[in-house]
């Protein structure tokens, strides 16, 4: 159980996805990333990494977002 | 609200269409892209519907009332500060959770808002299905369907905006935040409310909430207010991130629980952009095509306009011909033979190369590539200092340095910002273009493309370096975090492409119309006189001038003549090669320019090298200057731009010359 509890976005797979748990990001980052929708118990699904290895491309309600793997370290969510 | 005159506002996320909705509305020709933050100033045009005056004011996107980037500063401070008579929220329908965000912040704040449900066209096809009756009964706000890109629904919406002109809007839904949150705010409400000289036209509850959220924004407002001090206290004593959190959470559950009454997803299908992106953003071939992209727009670029470039060079040399020799008196024909024809011709022989270089950068632009090139980029671009959405201004800057300064407002970070914008100028635009060709193909024949490309090549070296010099130096830190969408591919409009196209590469004729022609003929009369002189010869004043600065670029190998272009290339990098057009246009010869340079000038291929790497780094030119100045705030980072280009250019120039001497070229 603690295993899970400390699971981060950057762990996913392609194709994998899961329910955001909370975001610990730090600075301006934060705020922005809940405005676009990382909130509680939103689903998140990995697509692809970009070609060089980062950014992430995640789809999240419906869009596309890309962010960091270093943010999405910040990031505690559970694998559905 | 003054009878018969109505203002509104067109607010939304970035992306949803926003500015092809006001192009529709009023006529204007504002840029549109497949990318978020093509907007960045607010653009006000007008239509008369029904004898209504209706001021339309287009703003730049924004995902919340809490702006992070200049942009978003510019839209927020609308929207709060200005209250136009009704906001028009366009909302992206395909997209609808994520738009609504902003939504409830806009109910909160009490505007008198109304939906645009924009881009039905996309979700329609994806199979989603809108229920626009009971989105209007559960918003409790009107919604009008629109495909903005079709000018579909232009009317529905002006005729709304004319009844909702005098109704007063409740906003039924007021999203309840939890017992704790909502006790705060009915603490801060009562505190607020005991200040008379307050600000009236804000909800107490909107501003509670916002000081909640830590709306800094919000504080300094109220920071004059006699019960500041006890607000302030109210929201020292709570955990802020925590508060933050919840209030968000309480937003997007609010949407959660109506969306679903609202609009069926048809899922799971794999729409045709998520098969490109397969492709175009592939782990092997991600890179492999972005190179092939650019290569093929630079090939392209020279490939279509060889032939038109031929007519115009032609019709050029043959007008000037057929002027000197009908023209009396005999300077009347020089000034305009050789100074008019001679030099403005010379820079109109490269609008072909203008037109399909902006025609391509807007394919770019409306295809939804360009997110994509800041995504496949970003972790170079880390790399180097620089956020991989300052990736966006400098593939603009291939076109014009300007514009893609202040596409740089989108970056949200100040430092990021600042680099991008003192990099861009090295960035080589399309102004440029007409010096490599000139040269390049004069000196090296058959190698004149490699040459060229070269070029672009040092433009980003440069670039590159100077971004790491300055995160070293002056911008210390490291970029700030990557967060961008990803836009939908799109088929770009051709119309929207021709229109950037055309008013891009008229500004380009316009320029060789109104500030290059002054130059050719300042510079022409300074090489007639003082009176009596041999046209553009050594005594005349050009002449003089350029032997004044000719020994500081000697080392670059350039003489006098060329010191004349340099300086007066100063004002729009074209007037070298007009200038040259104007000191090499002496004399009978009916020969193109090209082959007088070789006849004439003493110019060899590595002097040609060394003045084309030159003039594509040596300070940026006026205009450029201008902006890095109104986008910096201070005539500081301007200064340092001519200083820091003029060094730059030197020391590179130098070493190509002096290096290839050694060599023995
Ligand atoms: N299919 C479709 N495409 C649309 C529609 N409206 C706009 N577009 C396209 O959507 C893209 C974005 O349009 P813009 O008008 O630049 O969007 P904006 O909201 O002003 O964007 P920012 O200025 O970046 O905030 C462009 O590629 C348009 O051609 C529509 O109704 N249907
Ligand atoms: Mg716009």
């Amino acid at each position: 159980m603690n295993e899970d509890q400390e699971t981060t976005l950057d762990t996913l797979k392609p194709g994998e996805k899961a329910s955001i748990r909370k975001v610990r990001v730090k600075g301006t980052a934060r705020r922005k990333l809940m405005d676009m929708g990382m909130v509680a118990g939103t689903e998140i699904e990995l697509v692809r990494n970009a070609p060089l290895g980062d950014p992430m491309d995640y789809n999240i309600k419906g869009y596309h977002l890309s962010i960091r793997k270093e943010e999405a370290k910040q990031i505690f969510i559970t694998k559905l | 609200m003054e009878a018969g005159k109505i203002k509104i506002a067109l607010t939304g996320n970035p992306n949803v269409g926003k500015t092809t909705l006001f192009n529709a509305l009023t006529g204007s020709r504002q840029h549109v892209g497949n990318w978020p933050g093509v907007t960045v100033e607010k653009k006000s045009g007008s239509v008369s519907y029904k004898e209504y005056d209706i001021e339309v004011i287009d703003l730049p996107g924004t995902y919340s009332l809490t702006a992070y980037s200049m942009d978003e500063i510019v839209a927020r401070d609308f929207i709060i500060e200005e209250k136009p008579d009704i906001v028009i929220q366009v909302v992206d329908a395909s997209n609808l959770e994520r738009n609504l965000y902003l939504t409830t912040q806009l109910m909160e704040l009490g505007s008198k808002i109304l939906i645009v449900l924009n881009m039905c066209d996309i979700a329609e096809e994806r199979g989603d299905r809108i229920y626009i009756d009971k989105m209007q009964e559960l918003l409790a706000t009107p919604v009008i369907r629109t495909v903005a890109s079709q000018k579909e629904g232009i009317c529905d919406l002006l005729d709304k905006v004319i009844e909702q002109k005098e109704v007063q809007q409740h906003h039924g839904h007021e999203i309840g935040y939890g017992t704790e949150i909502e006790d705060r705010i009915l603490e801060i409400e009562k505190v607020l409310a005991e200040d008379e000289t307050r600000d009236t036209r804000y909800p107490l509850r909107w501003i509670s909430i916002r000081l909640l959220e830590g709306d800094s924004n919000v504080r300094e407002k109220i920071s004059k207010s006699p019960v500041y001090d006890r607000v302030i206290q109210i929201i020292d004593s709570i955990d802020q991130e925590e508060y933050e959190a919840e209030i968000a959470d309480k937003r997007y559950l609010a949407i959660n629980t109506v969306f679903p009454q609202m609009c069926t997803r048809a899922n799971g299908k794999l729409t045709k952009s998520d098969m490109i992106d397969r492709v175009l953003t592939n782990k092997y071939l991600g890179i492999p095509i972005f190179l092939a992209l650019m290569w093929g727009a630079f090939e392209l670029t020279f490939a279509f306009a060889t032939p038109f470039m031929d007519m115009i060079d032609l019709s050029a040399t043959w007008f000037a011909e057929y002027v000197s020799s009908s023209l009396q008196p005999a300077w009347l024909a020089s000034l305009v033979g050789d100074g008019i024809i001679g030099g403005v011709g010379a820079v109109l022989v490269f609008v072909p190369n203008i037109f399909i270089l902006f025609f391509l950068l807007s394919l770019l632009e409306g295809s939804g590539y360009l997110a994509r090139a800041a995504f496949i980029m970003d972790k170079l671009m880390y790399k180097i200092g620089m956020h991989g959405k300052s990736f966006i201004p400098m593939l603009m800057g291939f076109g014009c340095n300007v514009p893609a300064i202040m596409a740089a407002r989108s970056i949200e970070d100040e430092k990021d910002r600042l680099i991008t914008i003192l990099v861009v100028p090295f960035v080589s635009c399309g102004a440029r273009l007409p010096i490599y060709v000139l040269f390049a193909g004069t000196f090296f024949g058959r190698q004149a493309g490699t040459v060229i490309f070269g070029m672009y090549v040092l433009g980003i070296i440069i670039a590159i370096i100077s971004a790491k010099l300055l995160r070293a130096t002056v911008v210390k830190g490291k970029p700030a975090p990557f967060i961008m969408e990803l836009p939908p591919y799109r088929v770009p409009t051709l119309k929207t492409s021709l229109i950037h196209m055309w008013d891009n590469g008229f500004m380009y004729i316009k320029k060789a119309g109104t500030i290059i022609l002054v130059g050719v003929v300042v510079i022409w009369v300074l090489a007639s006189f003082p009176w009596g002189v041999q046209y553009g010869s050594e005594d005349s004043y050009v002449g003089s001038l350029g032997h004044a600065v000719a020994p500081l670029l000697k080392p670059l190998g350039f003489d006098w003549k060329i010191s004349v272009a340099l300086i007066f290339g100063l004002v729009a990098k074209e007037i070298v090669v007009a200038s040259m057009g104007v000191l090499y246009g002496a004399g009978e010869s009916s020969d193109v320019l090209s082959d007088r340079l070789i006849a004439d000038s003493g110019m060899t291929a590595l002097t040609s090298l060394s003045l084309m790497a030159f003039s594509l780094l040596y300070m940026p030119c006026v205009a450029t200057v201008g902006v890095i100045r109104k986008e910096t705030g201070s005539w500081k980072w301007a200064v340092f731009a001519i200083f820091y280009g003029i060094i730059v250019a030197w020391i590179t120039a130098f070493v190509i010359y002096q290096g290839g001497v050694l060599l023995g070229y």
